[in-house]
């Protein structure tokens, strides 16, 4: 085993937890489970930033990453106000029952 | 010399035109002639203000305002001048359009549209006043376009009239003729001179040799012609104004008698340099003037509709002042254009004053003895009838007088035909004004007499056509613009061509009030030749068979049917079906299911993605 | 020692994410993105970034994942039904998911042949201390918007919240 993997390595996982939070978005039914598929995403790119940063030697990929998880919390509040709603009125979290765009 | 604010002698009328246009439907009629009267009253005062700031214009004044059309080294502004020739027909505009005005206030006062009427007037007045402001070709273009646009809206005034409809186009029609040849000459300029400034142009043009054979002058001359032929009612494309007779009477005093149609004649004048140049050019001016001059006068001997009447007569006059241009007589041909517009405007005003007496009759065979009825009315004709007749010291002695010499000048058989048309010209006018108001009343409605509001202006013009001529002596005005041409003052020719107006009236008398059955056995002796004039000479038969059918019916053929229908429509409607079948298969993949369009976008990013490798491995 | 480290959490992350991926109850599902968020604070923190895997740790994995796993409490969420998936989103987003991670991983190697080798220590830029001067200087403008947007996410979450929608 080598005694230090090179940045790139990072990146990859990167890609891996990115690719499975589309996967858990694509696949999962659970609208609560397709919302932290997002957050896995988040989480992904979130990783890649701050490995960027540290292969810049710059500190402003931590920011990005700092504005990333922001917004994410932004986006947990309201985004899991509108599941509450939407199971208020539908009483179900199955997102394929939640088609009023379709026709 | 300081600013002048030019632009406000044209604005003012726009002003009217758009305060009258979008609002005057709820104006009361007080209030739209406040309107319309006031920005026309106000402009003619700021040409008289802007001419006593002025002085004595020995040269042009300019004032640019801003950059209109910049391409390359071609610049053209929105620039406005005055110069002496401008001065002469600003007054002209503005003064008879005031006047006509005026008139228009009572003759209208019975008729729908009151408002549209007059917005449509101040809007002529607008264009009619930047063409003459114009200090290059484009903005005369302008305004040349616009006098035109206004003739079709007032023509077609009565839009319940078929007839009027038919005449509006017409006159729009062919005027487009004419201004193709306008555009072309434009374009030729631009190439050539590089700028459409009269003075830039006029620069460039004075240093050339006089073409002995046709060139490009020569060419751009002719095209010039090509449009004052249209907007100036000549030979072959005089067609349209006896038809614009449609259109209500003050329209015919303005547009169609004393301004626009002059518009060709100012031009010609404006661009005098350029047809100096071609001596080629100038004769085919002038033949064309004599060829309408003398076609024109034979018809209106043989019409009986009053309007009808006078509206040849101006086409005939129109033709002298042509002719006027071609020998090089330049300031002669405007001073014609001021002393016809006085009379001739008169005569269509007080042909308007007797058609409002008898409630829209306008047939002489249908009037007669009327001057005990309407004296007035018969007092100013009267005027208007001596002056166009040329007889002296009336305002058409003068101008016609210079042109006939001029044209003795350049080529003596000009004169003759002038001479002859002068006879003619006074004997068709005679004749008009022996039918309708000596003898007996042929006609069943009770005339009156029409408000002052109408003989008003018909006074005033009735003093300037006794007097305009001895008064303005406009060629003296122009002299710094148009040397006067060399040639002694003939007391015999001027002998001669009196005499001619005099024969006429004389003939004309004899025939219609010494013995009224006259004419009628005349007519049927000259049976064919008569049929002929009076048909007039079947030149809108002709222009039908020559052009206007084969074009409708190619239109109708293949344009239509073919063209339209078949591949433009099924060009659209292919469209429409291809769009609709696509859309069908595509709806299958708009399941409303949210995961499949993230599967969608997925499958984007990843050709994205692969779009940017190929890019990136490419660069490396 | 570091290797160790990375391979070691990474192992956890991957593991965790797919147990994310697979497990049907959601609050399985929340668990395992705990985990997640765990081993990343760990890499965070081996790439020198000492704030961020505090930040991920108290405001990801302590605060949001928290307020999931209230939500999915309170509404009872039980296991999925096992419906058959949108036979689109399995024909397409299979495909394209591997051939997105083989372009990524293609992209990454082709483009950043030699990379830096991650030693724990080599970076220390990431300290509280550097991350508050560049927020306070530098991007003081974007953080004051944030302030802004997270104010419109509360008045957000309070209007959707109320009874009557």
């Amino acid at each position: 085993m080598p005694a230090a993997v090179p940045v790139s390595y990072y990146l990859i996982l990167s890609a891996i937890l990115f690719g499975l939070g589309v996967a858990g978005f694509l696949f999962r039914r659970n609208i609560i489970t397709v919302f932290m598929s997002i957050e896995l995403m988040l989480n992904a790119v979130n990783l890649s930033f701050i490995a960027f940063s540290y292969q810049l030697r710059q500190v402003d990929g931590h920011i990005f990453a700092f504005f990333v998880m922001v917004v994410a919390a932004a986006e947990a509040a309201v985004g899991l106000a509108i599941i509450l709603t939407v199971f208020k009125n539908r009483s179900t979290l199955a997102i394929d029952d939640v088609s009023s765009l379709n026709n | 010399m300081q600013d002048q604010q030019l632009w406000l002698i044209p604005a003012l009328p726009l002003v009217g035109f758009l305060i009258n246009g979008l609002l005057g439907r709820r104006f009361p009629k007080a209030l739209v002639n406040v309107v319309a009267l006031g920005s026309v009253l106000f402009s003619f005062a700021w040409v008289l203000k802007t001419f006593n700031a002025l002085g004595g214009l020995e040269t042009a004044h300019v004032e640019r305002y801003f950059s209109w059309i910049q391409s390359g080294s071609l610049d053209i502004g929105f620039d406005l001048s005055v110069d002496r020739l401008t001065a002469v027909m600003l007054l002209v505009v503005t003064g008879i359009g005031s006047l006509i005005h005026i008139y228009a206030t009572g003759y209208m006062s019975h008729e729908g549209g009151y408002y549209r009427f007059f917005a449509y007037l101040n809007l002529f007045m607008f264009f009619m006043l930047t063409l003459v402001l114009g200090n290059n070709f484009l903005v005369m273009f302008v305004g040349w376009e616009g006098v035109g646009l206004c003739s079709y809206l007032l023509i077609g005034f009565y839009t319940l009239k078929k007839s009027a409809g038919d005449a509006a186009k017409k006159a729009f029609i062919v005027n487009r003729i004419g201004d193709f040849g306008f555009a072309l000459a434009m374009f030729l300029m631009v190439v050539n001179f590089g700028s459409l400034d009269f003075q830039k142009v006029f620069a460039a043009v004075k240093p050339m040799p006089v073409e002995q054979t046709a060139g490009l002058l020569t060419a751009i001359a002719l095209l010039l012609f090509v449009g004052a032929t249209g907007k100036s009612a000549q030979v072959p494309l005089y067609v349209w104004l006896p038809d614009a007779m449609e259109g209500p009477t003050p329209v015919s005093a303005l547009i169609h008698a004393a301004t626009m149609v002059t518009a060709g004649v100012y031009m010609t004048a404006r661009s005098a340099v350029i047809f100096q140049h071609s001596p080629m050019a100038m004769d085919v001016v002038a033949i064309v003037g004599v060829i309408t001059a003398v076609m024109a006068a034979t018809i209106g001997i043989t019409q009986f509709d009053i309007k009808k009447v006078f509206a040849y007569s101006t086409v005939s006059q129109l033709g002298y002042m042509f002719i006027a241009c071609g020998v090089g007589a330049f300031s002669a041909g405007i001073y014609h254009v001021v002393t016809h517009a006085f009379f001739k405007a008169l005569l269509f005003l007080g042909a308007g004053s007797v058609i409002h007496a008898l409630g829209g009759e306008q047939d002489l065979r249908h009037m007669g003895g009327l001057w005990k009825k309407i004296p007035i009315t018969f007092g100013v004709l009267a005027c208007a009838w001596v002056a166009i007749s040329g007889v002296p010291p009336f305002a058409g002695f003068y101008s016609k007088d210079e042109i006939l010499l001029a044209a003795h000048h350049h080529a003596p058989w000009m004169y003759w035909v002038g001479v002859v048309t002068a006879g003619m010209t006074a004997f068709y006018v005679s004749r008009a004004i022996f039918m309708c108001f000596f003898g007996d009343y042929r006609g069943h409605h009770h005339p009156h007499e029409s408000p002052v509001s109408m003989w008003g202006p018909l006074a005033v013009l009735a003093l300037l056509s006794l007097a305009g001529g001895m008064y303005f002596k406009v060629p003296h005005y122009l002299e710094p613009m148009f040397p006067a041409a060399e040639g002694h003052h003939d007391e015999t020719l001027v002998m001669i061509s009196v005499a001619a107006g005099l024969l006429g009236i004389g003939i004309a008398a004899l025939l219609y009030v010494v013995r009224p059955g006259l004419p009628d056995t005349i007519a049927a002796a000259f049976g064919p030749v008569y049929k002929l004039v009076y048909n007039k000479y079947f030149v809108d038969e002709i222009y039908d068979a020559a052009i206007v059918n084969p074009l409708v019916g190619t239109s109708r053929s293949f344009l239509w049917r073919v063209m339209d229908a078949g591949i433009i429509d099924g060009i659209v409607n292919g469209t429409g079906f291809a769009a609709k079948t696509i859309g069908g298969g595509l709806r299958l993949l708009q399941s409303g299911n949210i995961r499949s369009y993230a599967a969608w976008v997925t499958a984007g990013c990843v050709l994205v993605l692969l779009a940017i490798g190929v890019v990136a491995g490419g660069v490396r | 020692m570091d290797a160790f480290l990375f391979f070691l959490f990474a192992a956890i992350a991957v593991a965790c994410g797919i147990n994310l991926v697979l497990q049907t109850h959601p609050i399985s599902s929340a668990l395992s993105l705990i985990g997640v968020m765990g081993s990343l604070a760990v890499l965070y923190l081996l790439l020198g970034a000492e704030f961020m895997a505090a930040a991920q740790l108290i405001v990801y994995a302590g605060a949001i994942m928290v307020l999931f796993i209230f939500v999915i409490m309170l509404l009872n969420a039980g296991a999925e039904r096992s419906k058959s998936t949108s036979l689109l989103a399995k024909a397409l987003g299979i495909p394209a998911l591997l051939a997105f991670l083989g372009v990524i991983g293609f992209l990454i190697q082709a483009l950043l042949p030699n990379t830096e080798l991650v030693k724990f220590g080599a970076f220390t830029g990431g300290t509280a201390q550097a991350i508050g001067r560049k927020l306070f200087t530098e991007y003081l403008l974007p953080f004051e918007v944030t302030s802004v947007l997270i104010l419109i996410a509360i008045l957000g979450a309070v209007v959707l919240a109320r009874k009557e929608i």
